[in-house]
């Protein structure tokens, strides 16, 4: 049987000419702009020919990404003076969500996301993207912050899902999430969320949700892991059932899309949003500037209606 | 003898007369141990003699994603169906609890898990807007495994619109009262089972986020005794109460005149 290649085998003739690039921009090449532009180009065409072999597996792996940015990658492009706040004021900090206020385009935000970390102490340190109960409740501090002062929210979302161990149990993980959602609900400012990696489950959605969902190309939201989901209903943790799982699950941001549960797709650069940061901040500031502006000339009331009217329309079933 | 007459607790291995059980609420008479209930079974015990209205029973479940594991979810559903008698995991019905008029849903562990979906979602956000538009308190007794993976994200987005629903209700100064029964995990836990103005669980029921067995795959480490049973999550401020099967309809009746402020006349 042929092995499926991963993504990581797909993108090696984009990653050689990635690293083209580097050499040249630190160069004193004088026709180096050229020649850029040209490592460009073929990046783009070799990108047109993984495109329409990417499997739902890859996506993951491309959503997964250990180059991709992360929420404290976009909060340093795309807002100034941010201000991380710590603590639940229960129990502790949770390092795999950060939370605080900032400036975006000349207003005070309050901007809150899962936070993985990129070398593997930082990586231990964020507990790998997975929060903790006192996340969820720091988030909904942070939230409930910017309901008081009229401060839009602006969520990031990126995880594996929320962390399951026996303090995060101990602490209601399960109430911490329900709560949140019974809060932002009702939460009186706007709320955007950008899912820009791993949209995992309950973990996700805890600070996933509010009035436009935007989601990069290539990030994933889903209900499980295709891992777990593959252990459960396939009784197999292999290759082969994991990407059943996973295309079955329909997790693709088109997909989620069609089914009116994300409200925007974000396009990414070729090769994922790993090769080329600052065209995926470009095109995730141009969309989240965009939304934002659009929701904050609505009225409070109309917001809270239509955020429940869309909440209300989630779910396919008959009536006979 | 009979076989059909006769039954072995899971708890204590005691053979036991069937009738006997059933005449004890399903709990074994022997050491207490809690048998699952079917939906319709825990409404007849809660509800007035018995006596109760089932609504919403024309909303069905859909295969939009084409979902196929070792199984068609087309067939599981037709299959759940077939063997509960019911469209879906929950049932919605409106009668009265000690006299007071309320809406109760219960969920059908034997249909799927009790897992949530659409139709799941949708049912009880009707229930909860409902309460509102009648001015009824709402009682919701869980057993679920969570969100239904085979109707993939829309399953988790139940999870928030049941939420928003009861933020509603909660808003109308309408009382809701969470029972969970065992199991209640995952994204029923995670949404409107933990959301009660009270949160009541029977005995040694399991109720969490995450299953016992993805921490300690997770963790690597075998869990304390009596971890994520109803009495760990009492005393770990996760619940107001554990009430045993017996006590439950008296519970619930004295807690509803409480919150409705009505006392015994
Ligand atoms: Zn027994």
């Amino acid at each position: 049987m042929k092995e499926k290649l991963d993504f990581y085998s797909l993108e090696r003739p984009i990653i050689a000419l990635k690293e083209q690039i580097e050499a040249l921009e630190g160069s004193e090449d004088s026709n180096r702009r050229e020649k850029i532009a040209a490592l460009k180009a073929q990046i783009e065409k070799e990108w047109e020919k993984i495109v329409p072999k990417l499997t739902a597996v890859h996506i993951v792996q491309i959503a997964r990404h250990p180059k991709r940015p992360y929420t404290l990658d976009y909060i340093k492009a795309l807002f100034q003076d941010f201000m991380e706040f710590h603590g639940d004021r229960r129990f502790a900090d949770d390092p795999a969500i950060v939370a605080g206020l900032a400036f975006y385009k000349g207003q005070t935000v309050a901007v809150i996301g899962h936070q993985k970390g990129r070398t593997t102490k930082a990586r231990i340190e964020r507990n790998f993207g997975q929060p903790n109960p006192e996340g969820y409740r720091k988030a909904l501090r942070i939230m409930q912050m910017a309901e008081k002062f009229g401060f839009p929210v602006i969520t990031f979302v990126d995880t594996p899902g929320a962390y399951p161990g026996i303090g995060a149990e101990e602490r209601g993980q399960a109430e911490a999430i329900a709560y949140n959602l019974k809060v932002i609900s009702r939460l009186k400012t706007p709320i955007v969320n950008v899912i820009i990696g791993e949209g995992g489950s309950g973990g996700g959605l805890g600070i996933g949700f509010g009035d436009a969902l935007l989601m990069l190309e290539y990030a994933f939201y889903s209900v499980i892991s295709p891992e777990g989901c593959a252990a459960i209903l396939w009784k197999d943790q292999g290759p082969t059932a994991v990407e059943q799982a996973a295309e079955n699950l329909g997790i693709r941001a088109q997909k989620l899309f069609e089914l009116g549960i994300i409200d925007k797709l974000i396009p990414e650069p070729p090769g994922g949003a790993h090769i080329d940061h600052e065209t995926t901040f470009k095109n995730v500031d141009k969309h989240l500037g965009q939304t934002l502006k659009k929701l904050q000339q609505m009225s409070l009331d109309d917001l809270l209606a239509e955020r429940y009217r869309k909440i209300r329309r989630q779910g396919v079933f008959e009536t006979k | 003898m009979n076989e059909g007459l006769w039954t072995r607790c899971n708890n204590c291995q005691k053979i036991l007369y069937k009738q006997d059980i059933i005449d004890n609420l399903k709990v074994c008479p022997q050491c207490n141990y809690h048998f699952r209930l079917g939906a319709l079974e825990r409404l007849q015990q809660l509800f007035d003699d018995g006596q109760f209205e089932l609504l919403d029973q024309d909303i069905y479940p859909v295969d939009f994603l084409g979902f196929q594991d070792q199984q068609k979810y087309e067939d599981r559903l037709k299959d759940s169906q077939k063997k509960t008698g019911l469209p879906e995991a929950i049932v919605t019905a409106r009668g009265t609890l000690g006299g007071l008029p309320v809406i109760i849903q219960a969920m059908e562990f034997a249909f799927m898990g009790g897992s949530m979906g659409s139709v799941v979602g949708e049912k009880v956000a009707r229930a909860a807007e409902r309460a509102v538009e009648e001015k009824l308190p709402l009682i919701i007794i869980s057993c679920s495994g969570g969100a239904r993976m085979q109707e993939g994200m829309m399953s988790l987005m139940q999870m928030i619109k049941t939420a928003a629903a009861l933020a509603r209700l909660s808003e109308a100064r309408l009382p809701y009262i969470s029972v969970l029964a065992d199991p209640t995990t995952g994204g029923t836990t995670a949404s409107f089972a933990m959301l009660g103005d009270i949160n009541i669980a029977e005995p040694n029921a399991l109720i969490g986020f995450a299953g016992p067995r993805v921490i300690e795959q997770t963790i690597k480490e075998k869990l304390p005794k009596g971890f994520q049973r109803a009495e760990f999550l009492l005393a770990h401020g996760m619940l107001d109460d554990v009430v045993e099967r017996k006590y439950l309809r008296n519970y619930l009746i004295k807690a509803l005149r409480l919150f409705l402020n009505r006392p015994e006349a």
